[in-house]
């Protein structure tokens, strides 16, 4: 940071040209949070609320939806965010080879989900994974399912449905970010290590995966958030109920359906919402722990 | 070497599989809209000849245009607004750095881990009470100031050259003329980059939407597709004719950018 002190001319200057956005976040992010921490103590129907001190935090240990929706979120976290990591890396690593034939095109392909909407993509699976549809067709012809799956009807086969959709449609957007990082590693590592005979997966295992660390650890922040949010995907799959029988009811669903679609407790669906805030909170931490971790050993 | 061999045949097939994943969804979308829903769900992949049906059941049942111009409005405001709003915080931050901007910056990347449920109540609230439920300034409004973009911007930022603000203030420029002269059309790649982030965001965003537009002449195409597959029995045919229709546009912008968008984020990254 080799630069002046800026005076005091330059100082305004800074300010004015973060205000707009400081402003619009001020209302539209900060003080509906506040507002909403403050509501999540608050219990009651509508807009008749009053201070309810912890009644909502013991509410929600005696929600069996609730514990529900946090189950499913948690198991299509713990799912979805490694087999889409790990497999964003490869594709990446794999890509990151100027000798391969076809890479833009690889390239392009492998990003290409990222261009359709989560209703767009949500309804086009739907229509794929039906009873008689296309893929339990092509499974019973390659002999590997002997009758069709119920991919909508059944409760563990849905979670499956969405695990892959999520995968479908992010895996390109974390493989951009890593392709990315890639480039700008200095080549010569590279060939210093492969002169001295390391072999390729360690090459992968103790130069790659470090130097990408920071990249690893933003995307798995990134893609925990979304899970952790997952709404469109699963309110689309099962047209509002989160069904069937409350299998891929989420958090975020279940704060829709407190919100708007019963009878409106807005201080309840508050404390749900921070709940996963401080997921998110515990999750990152943990992450950040696991990054720092690695480095000194 | 045969090993070698072995293993770039292996990476082959992977990224071939990896490619046909990706895109057969979509051979599936645009041959879906050529069927009737019955074939759809029965698994036909190949071209029918219900494209006609289809279409005429999607415009009676939607008022496409209506619904469409109201998607396009929403998504390019919002796109302008934001590329405006988050770029000049995301200069102000980096090239005007002062202890307490620093610490300001810190803590909106701390806000960024809270997801958008935990305000949606309170701004469903706000907007109420200011009348404005089923306004399109209500979709718009709260994704304007967006801290992923600006953040995206001040990691863009730091690749700016700085002798080139210095030059242009010694040759008299204001700070804003340095930026709407200098700095934009430096910038390119990252405004490119964000834009297909940001247009996309907002074309497809579902879920704010979904609470404060209520009457069906207000609504975006992806709230009415997702409408219409919520029906008992969905008319897929007519359904997937409409999810082409929505998907071209973001298709199209993903196309035009696609090399600035890489450029773009290499630049974000490094």
């Amino acid at each position: 940071m080799a630069q002046a002190r800026l005076d005091r001319k330059e100082q305004i200057t800074g300010w004015v040209f973060i205000a707009p956005a400081l402003v619009l976040l001020g209302l539209f992010m900060i003080y509906p949070i506040v507002w909403s921490l403050w509501m999540s103590f608050q219990v009651g129907k509508g807009m008749n609320l009053s201070f309810g001190g912890f009644a909502n935090i013991l509410r929600l240990t005696k929600d069996a939806v609730f514990l529900r929706a946090l189950g499913n979120t948690f198991t299509f976290f713990i799912f979805q965010v490694p087999i889409m990591i790990v497999l964003a890396l490869l594709f990446a690593v794999a890509l990151n080879d100027s000798t391969l034939k076809f890479r833009g095109f690889f390239r392009t392909a492998i990003f290409l989900p990222c261009a359709t909407s989560l209703i767009a993509y949500s309804t086009v699976f739907k229509s794929m994974f039906a009873i008689d549809g296309v893929v339990n067709q092509t499974l019973m012809e390659l002999h590997l399912i002997s009758a069709p799956i119920s991919w909508l009807g059944d409760p563990f086969w849905a979670k499956v449905l969405i695990i892959m959709a999520i995968t479908w449609r992010w895996t390109g957007y974390n493989m951009i970010f890593y392709l990315a990082a890639l480039q700008n590693i200095d080549r010569s590592i590279y060939e210093a290590a492969r002169i001295d005979g390391v072999p390729a997966w360690a090459r992968f295992r103790y130069l790659t995966i470090p130097m990408l660390k920071p990249v690893i650890l933003f995307t798995t922040v990134i893609s925990t958030i979304g899970t952790l949010q997952l709404f469109d995907e699963v309110y689309n799959f099962s047209a509002g109920t989160g069904g069937p029988s409350d299998s891929t009811l989420t958090l975020s669903l279940y704060i829709y359906n407190l919100t708007f679609k019963f009878m409106p407790s807005f201080g309840y669906s508050a404390t749900v919402s921070w709940v996963i805030v401080v997921l998110v909170g515990i999750l990152s931490f943990l992450q950040f722990m696991v990054a720092r971790d690695r480095r000194t050993s | 070497m045969t090993f070698a061999m072995i293993r770039r045949g292996l990476v082959y097939i992977l990224l071939s599989l990896a490619a046909f994943v990706s895109i057969f969804p979509f051979y599936w979308m645009v041959v879906g809209a050529t069927n009737t829903s019955a074939e759809i769900i029965k698994g036909k992949s190949s071209l029918g000849d219900a494209l006609w049906l289809n279409a005429t059941a999607f415009f009676t049942q939607v008022d496409a245009v209506r619904i469409f111009w109201n998607s396009g409005v929403i998504a390019v405001v919002a796109t302008v607004l934001t590329l405006a709003v988050s770029s000049l915080a995301g200069y102000g931050f980096e090239m005007f750095r002062s202890r307490i901007r620093e610490r300001l910056f810190g803590f909106l990347l701390l806000l960024l881990s809270i997801p958008f449920a935990a305000m949606m109540v309170p701004l469903f609230v706000m907007f109420s009470q200011a009348k404005l439920v089923n306004t399109f300034t209500a979709v718009i409004l709260p994704t304007v100031a967006s801290i992923f973009i600006i953040f995206y911007f001040r990691q863009a930022t730091k690749a700016f050259p700085r002798e080139l603000r210095d030059a242009a203030k010694i040759d008299g420029l204001k700070e804003w003329q340095i930026f709407l002269y200098v700095y934009l059309p430096v910038m390119r790649s990252t405004y490119a980059a964000a834009t297909i982030i940001v247009f996309m965001a907002n074309w497809n965003n579902y879920l704010w939407p979904l609470v404060v537009l209520q009457t069906a002449e207000n609504k975006t195409i992806t709230l009415i597709l997702s409408g219409l597959t919520a029906a008992y029995t969905p008319d897929y045919g007519m359904i997937l004719f409409g999810t082409v229709l929505a998907t071209l546009p973001t298709l199209f912008i993903f196309f035009l950018l696609q090399r600035r968008f890489v450029e773009g984020m290499l630049g974000a990254v490094k």
